[in-house]
């Protein structure tokens, strides 16, 4: 057994830490506090390569593999929340699907430009009626005339509505199969297909700089061949994209536990009560030894799911876990953050304040807790 | 044009330094160790020329470090260096700055050199030595503290910062510079520049290899270290309470003016 990451990915944290904790880490309290998607750091996320890392350079990634992938969002996380899931989503969701379902034309149009970050792109699968029930989707495309005409509402789409984005790919009915089911098929929609309007930003809890919308589609026509992968293939294309999701988002849990941990640990050793130290308190100590530990085993298993991707082993047990456990740190690693701090955590401009609203939703996003252990449990053939 | 880059690899700067009291070194076990910071400015710097030269013009990273070193070395590369020479023995542990530099010099001038590229100083040790050092062995000009760098040619000219402001200062290839922090900005390593240092060369040479032909190392060091200090705690600065803004500046001037400051 060998726990040791190869130069290439001891390489890439490295670079991802230090361009996280410089450029990144003294941006998040103004972002958080003006709701500002981060512009400058996407651009810079790019320039390193960061935006198409796992893609193949042929069509404009960098070829690395998901551990090195899911180190990085670590990092980024570990300095803000909303650059983390900007860049976690338009990797995950808003490019991978081109590069596991799209033709090679459709490649070369959308995953190189998404790959080397000139371009960002939504996922849209939630709606309003149908979150983790998938099955539940409304949102209808008629084919008539050679374009699809497309009819719904889309929710909580992550770089759906940036100066960058080019569009969103979607979920939507398109008949009924041999069983009497909706049929669900993917669709690629352009950002200026007529009929396909964005709202503003939701007002948010936490990840106040990621961009984050409602879709509305009222009669918008897009081109015959925007269909993605095989007609009927929808839902199962959207769940494999969810099973690799699940390991950047628990990427983004331990990034954000890090955080939290990392500026607890300094606030104790640099807080001073009783004549010395807080650190010094065996209180504060268990804490942070509890942090400590929980941190390192929820990294273990993302880090084990990532491997078992990419060496070509089921990973969605490991994966599914991960997400749950590491959510679930994420949560009990910013409140102890936020108790170490006392009054100071509960004020905006200490960073564990903003560590604590990002967290809750790492254990919503992506199927809740509650839907992770279903999944484990029907993994487990019960 | 061939550019060398002298780096050092160094423990984490943010992490807390330890002197082991029975060595009087530095303790480096236990740290993780990284690029002298200052060194990036330096291969920087050499990149910057490089792209603006073209042509054949390549940045080589010199260092004397062991071979568990060389992940390390790769970081420059990743940067955008061509190729790297460590020179790694054993019997090079504990040299000091006369030993590191003599070394560096025999190296650099065996693979041969029109450039050499310095950052001002190691985080560690912090002596700022090594360059003016290696210069003299090297026999060429050393232009240390360099803050802007121009190449025509083999002219080079520059601005060395000093205590008061900076002087201008040109001359010929060969030469050394060592520079500042306000030269540039170091880029970072691209995921690309990680992807393509893997095929890039380290060359690892014992001092032998090196052309080293003196005894370096801790016995054959120079200098020793006799003693080691804290520096006494800054006294804490007088501060004026004043009624206004008014009444505080005039007695700041009166301070100073006590002090004949202005």
């Amino acid at each position: 057994m060998d726990f040791d990451l190869t130069d290439e990915q001891r390489a890439i944290a490295g670079l991802c830490r230090e361009f996280a904790r410089d450029e990144v880490k003294p941006r998040a309290e103004e972002m958080d506090a003006k709701a500002q998607f981060p512009y400058d750091l996407v651009a810079k996320m790019a320039e390193l390569g960061l935006m198409g890392l796992p893609f193949p350079e042929e069509y404009g990634g960098a070829g690395a593999d998901t551990v090195s992938y899911a180190l990085a969002v670590m990092e980024i996380a570990r300095a803000d929340a909303s650059t983390g899931i900007t860049l976690a989503a338009h990797v995950s969701l808003g490019s991978t699907p081109f590069y596991l379902f799209g033709t090679e034309e459709q490649k070369r149009r959308y995953l190189v430009p998404l790959a080397r970050g000139e371009m960002l792109w939504g996922f849209g699968l939630t709606e309003p009626q149908a979150g983790s029930d998938a099955g539940g989707t409304r949102t209808r495309a008629e084919l008539r005339e050679g374009r699809w005409i497309v009819n719904g509402t889309k929710a909580f789409i992550t770089n759906s509505g940036t100066e960058l984005t080019g569009g969103t790919t979607i979920t939507a009915i398109t008949g009924t199969d041999a069983k009497g089911r909706p049929e669900i098929s993917n669709f690629i929609v352009p950002q200026d297909t007529p009929g396909f309007t964005r709202s503003k930003t939701y007002r948010k809890m936490g990840w106040k700089a990621s961009d984050t919308r409602e879709l509305s589609f009222v009669d918008a026509a897009i081109p015959e061949e925007n269909l993605l992968g095989r007609r009927g293939g929808g839902l199962k294309q959207f769940l494999t994209i969810l099973d690799g999701g699940r390991i950047s988002v628990a990427a983004l849990s331990v990034g954000l536990a890090m955080g939290a941990y990392d500026e607890a640990l300094a606030y104790a050793k640099d807080r001073h009560q009783f004549g010395q130290a807080i650190s010094k308190f065996q209180a504060i100590q268990f804490k942070l030894a509890d942090m400590l530990m929980e941190i390192e085993h929820a990294k273990l298993m993302v880090l084990k799911a990532a491997w078992e991707k990419d060496n070509g082993r089921d990973y969605v047990m490991t994966a599914s876990l991960a997400k749950l456990y590491s959510g679930e740190v994420s949560r009990r690693v910013v409140n102890e953050a936020v108790q170490i701090h006392g009054g100071y955590g509960f004020m905006d401009e200490y960073p564990v304040s903003r560590m604590y609203r990002d967290q809750k939703i790492n254990e919503i996003g992506e199927g809740t807790n509650e839907v992770q252990r279903l999944v484990i449990a029907r993994l487990m053939g019960l | 044009m061939k550019i060398l880059v002298t780096v050092k690899l160094v423990p984490d700067t943010t992490a807390e330094k330890r002197i082991d009291p029975s060595t009087k070194r530095l303790v480096r076990t236990g740290v993780e160790t990284v690029l002298n910071p200052f060194d990036e400015y330096a291969i920087e710097a050499a990149l910057q020329l490089k792209e603006k030269a073209g042509g054949d013009t390549t940045v080589t990273i010199v260092t004397l470090a062991p071979e568990s070193g060389k992940e390390i070395v790769r970081k420059a590369l990743a940067m955008g260096a061509d190729d790297a020479l460590m020179i790694s023995d054993p019997a090079a542990e504990g040299s000091d700055v006369w030993g590191t530099a003599y070394a560096l010099a025999q190296a650099i001038k065996k693979n041969g050199f029109d450039l050499v590229i310095a950052g001002t100083q190691s985080t560690d040790s912090t002596t700022g030595e090594l360059p003016g050092a290696l210069a003299e062995y090297l026999g060429v000009p050393g232009v240390t503290y360099v803050r802007k760098l121009d190449l025509d040619g083999t002219a080079l000219k520059a601005e060395r910062e000093t205590d008061t402001g900076y002087a201008k200062v040109s001359t010929d290839l060969p030469a050394l510079v060592s520079v500042t922090k306000s030269i540039n900005e170091p880029r970072y390593p691209s995921l690309k520049g990680i992807m393509g240092a893997k095929k890039k060369t380290i060359a690892v040479q014992t001092l032998a290899d090196a052309g080293v032909d003196k005894p370096i190392g801790s016995d054959a060091a120079r200098t020793e270290v006799t003693n080691l200090e804290t520096p006494p705690a800054r006294g804490k600065g007088q501060i004026f309470e004043a009624a206004d803004a008014v009444a505080g500046a005039t007695k700041i001037v009166e301070f100073l003016r006590e002090r004949k400051l202005v």
